[in-house]
Formats: C-alpha cells, structure tokens, sequence
C-alpha cells in the first residue's frame, strides 16, 4: 500500500498513529504491514483517507511535463496569464481609488465598543444599515464580459474573410470545447433511458419505477460514507433529504472540532478587523440576495459566511491552480518592499456584484455556520473561482462561454444569426447566468438538482449546455423579436424552467 | 368567468360573493332560492371568532374525550391556552400565577389584520397599554358574589364621540415562546380550507398556500415590537423597513422542500399529518353549531404556526381570508383559489360528485376520512393514506382539463 499524500492541508490526521499503537500493544514487526492494512480497514480510517485521496484527485490538475514552469499548473497558455493579469490590475486600480476618494484604509482594527458590538449582533448583522451609497462594487460580470471579448491569441492568424463557417460569437479565441456527441458521451447518465431526478420523481410517476430505488441506493452509499460512489450517486440527482450530507460527503467536509475552531477564529478576525471589504460585502448583499424572493431570509448567514471567507488565508492554496493571483497591498509607506506585503483581501478574492449569490443556494442545505461555510468555501475553490478567472480551463469561464456560442451556432444557426443581426449577441444575455452558476434565475429546487450534476461530473461545462438548452427552449419567441431588449424580455423570467427536461431534450432527443 | 354575468343592484342574483357584514344584516330577511350559492354559513363566527372557537374546541375536546378517552382526546391540543375576557378572567389569572414569567397575547375577538394585539409578561402591563392605545379606560369593581373585580375595557369609537363606548371582548392565550425559525425570524402559514356542507362535513384543502415571515429577527426581549411577533402582512406592511417588492412570503412548496431537507421527509410528513387533524377536528368542533344550509360554502384561511419541535399549532381561522395580493406570484395563487373554488361549488353542475380532487383542491373529508387510493374509502396497499396534499406540486390546469375535458372552463 503506497501513500502518496504530500499536500493534505486540509486533513491532517496526526492521531493515527498513536490510535494504532493504543490499539495494538502487540504489533509485531513481521505483520506490521498486514495489522495495519486491517486496522485502517476496520477502524473507518481506510475509508477516510480513500475520501481524502479522491478528494484532492478532484481539485488538483494532473501532474503536467517535469519540466514544465509553476505557471504552467496555474495557466499553460502565456496570452491567458497576461491578460489575467491586466484585468487583475484594473480590479485592484478600481478598489485603491474607491479608497482614495472615500478615505477609508483597506483595513483598521475596530475599536473595543465597535468590538463588542458586533459580537453582540453577530446573528442580526442584517439589521444594520450602514451607509452604504458612497459604495460601489468593484466590477458586475458585464464589465468582465468586455475583458473576455477582446482576449485574442497572438500566435493565431485568422486571415479568413469572416463567413458562416468562422465562429460569429463574441469570443474570439480558440480553445477546444466540446461537440454535442462528447457531451453526451460525458453526460451518458443524463440519458432519456435513465432515471433521473427532477424527471422521474414527478407526480405523474409512480415511485416504484425510480424514485424509492434511488433513495434506497443513496442511503446506503451514506451509510458506506463513499465520496467516489456518492459522486458518481448524484449524477442521477439527490433527494431532497438526502442532499445535505452527499454534497458534504463528495466534497469531504466533516466538521470535526478543529473545523469549528477554525471559523471560529475567523470569526474573532472579523470582530477585530474592518476591512473595506466588508462594505462591499454588505453592499451586494443587500442588493442581490436581500431582494430574492426566497433568499431574503438568509441575510444573516450570508454576513456571517462571507466576511469570514475574506479573512480565510487558506483559501489562498487555490491559487496554486487558478490562473488568478492574489493581489497585493502594501503596509503604509512602505511601498514596493516585499517584507511588508500582504495579501488583500486575506483570502485574495475581491468580490464583485452578485458574489453572495455563490452562498444563498446552499443555505438551503446547510444550517451550522461553520458547517455552511465550509461546504461553501470548499465549493469556491473547486468551481465558483473558475467562472471569474480568465483561463483556458475547460471549465473556465472562457470556455464555458465558446462551448455555449459554438453549440447554439451549430445547432441553432438560424436562431443565432437572426439574434446577432438584430444585435442581440446571445452570450450577452446568457453570460449572467453562467457567471453566477445560475444562481438567482432558477427557481431553487431546480438549482440545486443542477448543482448535483456539478459535483457529480465535477466540471461546469453543464451551465453552457443549459444556457443553450434555454435559447432552445424559448426559440420560437426569440425568432420574433427584433431588439436587445425584446430578446432579454423573453429570457428575463426562467424561475418556470424545469432543468433536467431541458437538458435532456437538448443532447438526447433533438435531431442535430 | 366564461358563462356568468354579473347582476346589477335589484336584479336578482344566482351567486353571492358578499362580507360578513352583509350577511349579518340580510340573510335572515332575504327570501334564497334552491340554487343559489353564498360564500357564508349563516353562523360562521363559531368558527371565526377567537372566543367562539375556543369554547367549542373545548367542548368538543371534552366530548371526545368521554366517548373515546384520553389519548384521542389529546389529539385536540392544537389550540395554545385561551380565555375569553373578561368572562373568565380569574380562571385566566389563576392559570397566569401558576406560571410566572410566561408571556401571553391579548387578542380583540373581533378585529383582525393583527389591530389591537399585544403581549405581555405581567398583569400591570395590561394597564401601561390601555393608557397608550385607548381614551377611556375605567375599572369597574363589581361585587358579584366574590367579590371579583372585573376589568371593563372599554374602547372609544375612531376619532368624535367621547362618550360613545363599546365593550370589548378579548381572547388571552399563552404565547407560543419557541417558534420554529428560519433565517433568524418568525413566521406562520396560511392554508386554505372549502367546506361545501357541514352536515355531511364535506371539506377541501388546497394545495398552495403561503410562509409570511416576520421581517425581524425574533427575539423575546422586545414584545412591545409587534413588528417582531406579529406576522400578519398588514402588520408588516407599516414596518419601517418594509419592503414592498420583498413580499416576506415564501410559498408552502418552498417551506415543505426546507424542512424536508432539514429534518427528512419522515419528520415532515408528521407535521403535516398534525396539520391535517388541526383542520379536521377544528371543522369537527363547531360541525353541529354550525347552522346547515346546502345553499352556504365558505372558504377559510386557517393561521398555523410551527413551533421548535415541529408540532403545529392552531393560531386563528379566517372566514373572509384576505384577497388582496402582495405580489404577482401571490395574485396568481388568489385568482386560482377563487377559479377552483367555484369549480367546487359548481354552479355549472359539471360535477357527478365523486371526485377527490379538482383543481388544486383535494378532498379530505366526507362524511370520514378520504384516502389517496383508488376509490372513495378505498386502501391503498391495505394502508390508509391520507388525501392531502398541501405543499406539493400543484398542476391544476392538467387536472381541470382531464376532469372537464375541453369544455369551455
């Protein structure tokens, strides 16, 4: 048995070895191998470094050329990095005049009243009404939009005259994305001849045909408390009951005391610290999630999952693999000198307009705090972070975007050039959707069910899909208008979308 | 509606929809016909009024448990403490001093949208209010035979006549201290309720309603905060911090599908099995009072609140629940409440009186209870499944159309 767990800063498991020699006095040098293997078996353990070990299989890239550069495993593509790296600029250019004109520091200690205020209302922070207008937010995803329009690959000539047969949509770089017979290769579980949730489980169908099958099924790989099944479980969707603990189960979340600990201090963090964040922070809560329909109620939990996020120095592993780099700030007066550098925000995430819409969802699920934040930031650094990082990542938001224009112009070309001509790029209206994982357009029973389908197939390539299946869906309304604004009319309501129907339809029964 | 026109002032009419008030005045003196339909039964109040409701679930509570024991008779404890004053107030006060400390709800029988409602934790706080809220306030002593003094509250009319003065009866009941939370606040569900006859009892359960959450955090420290406690979206409509496109309503779908994923589809399914005895044995409590009259249906909205453990409790029924909508996802539920309901009533004779379910009301009860299987009575598996669905999907328009065909609504 051969353990390779060199990075695991997430799981330490420094009592392993004191459990085997309490629970083995005799262990004999000859078996040791053996009585261990039987041990791990025994105890859970082997089941739980199995989770762990898939765990980090799913977040980490595969191990590229030896000789490839630590940029590579962040962004093998130069023009990506640099143009990454523009934006990041531009972001931080926008944060420090905000702080400029406003004369607020990025960060200061609260005083001690101010201290204990907070920790008095740490449950309520919803009910402070700060003032909040001179704030504005960092950027919204249309102004990212226009970033990743202008991204050209500079090694690449296209000469051609622009025909139909080039690519009409607004990105122009060219990355392979999937046709729809990959996809539906990838896909396979979502086949019409399989069952699936948000399909099978309707009214009309009795539940002896699907539904109590596949709760039975679930239990049990619960009771197995197997992230590789459970992952493999959730493609056909999670019932309702059950959802909380297999998304914690894929995503390896336990809350072991020392996870509580942890946030915890974060907690202690915010109480001690303001940081400029914070006003952004609470500035897109109030004008996203306060205003949802159903995610109103959630107000406090988002303050207290968010302002912890920001301070959570961990989070900064990811950008080992992400293409983004933390910006940096500097202590006052000591400009340009690395020793009094630090990372701002803590985490180095700059939210922008709609980020809290990342959490709401899960609050559904989740009702712990540390809990809630953890299965939250574990899914941060797993996928949200890609929908705001320009890479050439098949799950990168840039591809998601090409795999969005590329399936609708081959299969739709009618409905794409008739939307193109009267101005209406379609990856204007559907890009909001795919940056924000759909979060806020959905109704949220049929979000979270696509969200199985995330985790289960670990990649976001299923949010283009879905955009497309959408312009499908609502073609024949979309053929008649003849305006920007008409077009978003008629995709500004989705709450009524059924998501798995529309999915299906799209790879498995329409004649391509 | 496709076939009906609307009477003028004298005409004749086949189909009132008329308030209270109306009613009160006019049906004993006005001559109906066979076929007429109202949205009244003549004494409804039985049910609608605090006080009333409280004495006849008690009564019947006690009837049950004669014929059929305690435990059956537990069943009825839905219905949080109530006393009606000032008729039973040293009944009230010697429950109050045997647990000090409780905090209880003072409620005027007859108003609603939450007017003239508040809390209190000690006697004296029943004063503090009255100097406030009320012009005229004399406690009467009177010398009845032990020497009990009574509190006469006394009210003035809107704005003018000082000395015009009504007396007032309130309903003090034990305030539900644990509410079950969401997000930090309080909320309750209003469920709707067609009864088409009470002798038979014949009644129907829709299967969409609505959560109206508090817009505050709940907290037991300000119960003078009736923005807090009080849920009513009347109440919440004059809060400082109301937001009228929030519309602090979630619908019982969405509520059904949180506490399933909090708690398991077991314990849900518990909770509503426990709603459905609050409607039926409320329905079952007032079924001989209730004057019969074939002519008379009435729709109710029914205010149940859920508290920690997940037991629902019984708070009001509303005879004329309100129509208003908050939002169009709100006016969208009403307007078909109101189709079903006269698909229900079925003026238009389409029914043959068989069917279990129409629209998005379902049966769930005739004369007894009514199972999901096949037939009226019938098992399913040997299982007696309860026909309700509240909370669940609610595809009417399919229904109506495969119970009516393509006949013009």
């Amino acid at each position: 048995m051969k353990l390779e767990c060199k990075s695991q800063p997430r799981h330490p498991h420094p009592s392993l070895i004191t459990q085997i020699s309490l629970h083995n006095p005799e262990i004999k040098l000859e078996s040791l191998k053996e009585d261990i293997k039987d041990f791990l078996k025994t105890s859970g353990w082997e089941k739980k470094l199995q989770n762990a070990v898939y765990s980090e299989l799913n977040v980490f890239p595969s191990p590229c050329h030896p000789a490839a550069p630590p940029e590579h495993m962040k962004e093998p593509l130069a023009y990506m990095r640099k143009a990454q790296g523009s934006w990041e600029k531009r972001i931080l250019k926008s944060l420090n005049s905000m702080c400029t004109e406003l004369s607020i520091p990025l960060a200061q200690k609260r005083p001690a009243s101010e201290q204990k205020e907070l920790l008095n209302k740490w449950n309520e922070m919803g009910t402070d009404e700060p003032d909040l207008s001179l704030f504005r937010p960092v950027y919204a995803p249309k102004d990212f939009l226009e970033v990743l329009m202008n991204l050209r690959n500079p090694n690449y000539e296209n000469g051609e005259q622009l025909s139909f047969r080039n690519h009409l949509g607004l990105i122009q770089v060219p990355l392979k994305v999937k046709d729809i017979p990959e996809l539906k290769e990838d896909f396979s579980e979502l086949d019409l001849n399989v069952g699936q949730l948000g399909i099978d489980d309707s009214a009309q169908v009795p539940p002896e045909f699907f539904e109590n099958e596949h709760v039975r099924i679930g239990q049990k790989v619960l009771a197995e408390q197997d992230s590789a099944a459970a992952q493999q479980y959730v493609r056909q969707g999670c019932p309702t009951a059950l959802r909380a603990d297999l998304w914690a189960l894929i995503l390896n979340i336990s809350n072991q005391p020392e996870d509580i600990l942890y946030y915890e201090q974060l907690k202690s963090n915010v109480i001690q610290h303001d940081l400029l964040v914070d006003s952004l922070i609470y500035k897109d809560v109030k004008l996203t999630a306060s205003n949802d329909d159903y995610y109103f109620v959630f107000e406090d939990y988002l303050y207290q999952v968010l302002l912890c996020f920001s301070r959570d120095t961990s989070v900064l592993e990811h950008f080992a693999y992400s293409s983004a780099t933390p910006p940096k700030s500097y202590i006052r007066g000591k400009l340009g000198i690395e020793e009094y550098a630090v990372f701002y925000p803590p985490n180095g995430v700059i939210p922008f307009h709609g980020f809290s819409m990342y959490v709401a969802p899960l609050c559904f699920l989740y009702h712990e705090p540390s809990k809630l934040y953890q299965i939250f930031r574990e899914m941060y650094v797993r996928f949200f972070f890609r929908l705001h990082s320009i890479s050439s990542h098949p799950s990168g938001i840039v591809s998601l975007c090409l795999l969005f224009e590329t399936l609708l112009q081959t299969h739709l070309p009618q409905l794409f050039y008739h939307l193109r001509e009267i101005g209406a790029q379609p990856l204007r209206i559907s890009f909001k959707w795919m940056v924000r994982a759909f979060s806020g357009y959905l109704a949220t029973d049929q979000l979270l069910l696509l969200w199985d389908r995330i985790l289960g197939y670990n990649s976001l390539e299923i949010l283009a899909v879905l955009a497309a299946a959408v312009f499908a869906f609502r073609a024949v309304n979309l053929m008649e208008v003849t305006s920007l604004a008409a077009a978003e009319a008629v995709l500004a309501d989705l709450s009524t979308l059924k998501v798995m129907p529309l999915l299906q339809i799209f790879l498995f029964a329409t004649v391509t | 509606r496709p076939g009906w026109q609307q009477a003028r002032n004298e005409e004749e009419w086949d189909f009132l929809w008329c308030d209270v008030s109306w009613l009160r005045e006019n049906f004993d003196h006005v001559y109906l016909e066979e076929h007429v339909r109202i949205c009244h039964f003549r004494n409804h109040y039985e049910l609608s009024r605090k006080n009333y409701l409280v004495k006849n679930l008690k009564r019947f509570r006690k009837q049950l448990e004669r014929e059929a024991g305690k435990l059956e008779a537990a069943r009825c404890d839905f219905f949080p403490k109530t006393f009606e004053l000032p008729l039973e107030y040293h009944l009230f006060v010697e429950e109050f001093r045997k647990k000090p400390g409780t905090t209880w709800i003072m409620k005027p029988v007859g108003r609603s949208q939450g007017k003239g409602i508040f809390l209190f934790r000690k006697l004296k706080d029943i004063f503090d209010w009255k100097m406030v809220s009320m012009t005229v306030f004399s406690i009467v002593s009177l010398d009845l035979q032990r020497q009990v003094s009574i509190f006469s509250f006394v009210t003035s009319s809107s704005c003018t006549q000082k000395d015009e003065t009504q007396i007032e009866t309130y309903v003090v009941q034990r305030y539900i201290e644990n509410p079950y939370l969401i997000g930090g606040r309080k909320f309750d569900l209003r469920v709707y309720i067609l009864v088409t006859s009470y002798s038979p009892l014949k009644a129907w359960l829709y299967r969409d309603g609505f959560a109206r959450f508090s817009s505050m955090r709940f907290t037991l420290n300000s119960i003078d905060d009736h923005y807090v406690h009080l849920t009513n979206v009347a109440v919440q409509k004059t809060a400082p911090d109301y937001d009228p496109e929030k519309g602090c309503k979630w619908m019982i779908q969405q509520l059904r599908q949180y506490l399933t994923a909090r708690h398991g589809t077991g314990l849900v399914e518990v909770l509503f099995a426990d709603m459905d005895n609050i409607f039926i044995k409320s329905l079952q409590s007032v079924q001989k009072v209730i004057i019969s009259d074939k002519r008379c249906f009435e729709l109710y909205g029914y205010d149940i609140l859920i508290d920690r453990d997940l037991k629902p409790w019984l708070l009001e029924v509303n005879a004329s629940p309100s129509l208003a909508a908050s939002s169009q996802e709100d006016y969208e539920l009403k307007c078909h409440l109101l189709e079903d309901t006269l698909h229900v009533v079925d003026m238009e004779g389409r029914l043959t009186g068989k069917e279990k379910r129409v629209g998005g009301f379902d049966l769930i009860w005739n004369d007894g209870p009514v199972s999901r299987g096949g037939n009226l009575g019938a098992l399913v598996n040997g299982n007696f499944v309860a026909n309700t669905h509240l909370g669940c999907f609610n595809d009417r328009k399919k229904q109506l159309k495969e119970l009516f065909g393509n006949l013009p609504a």
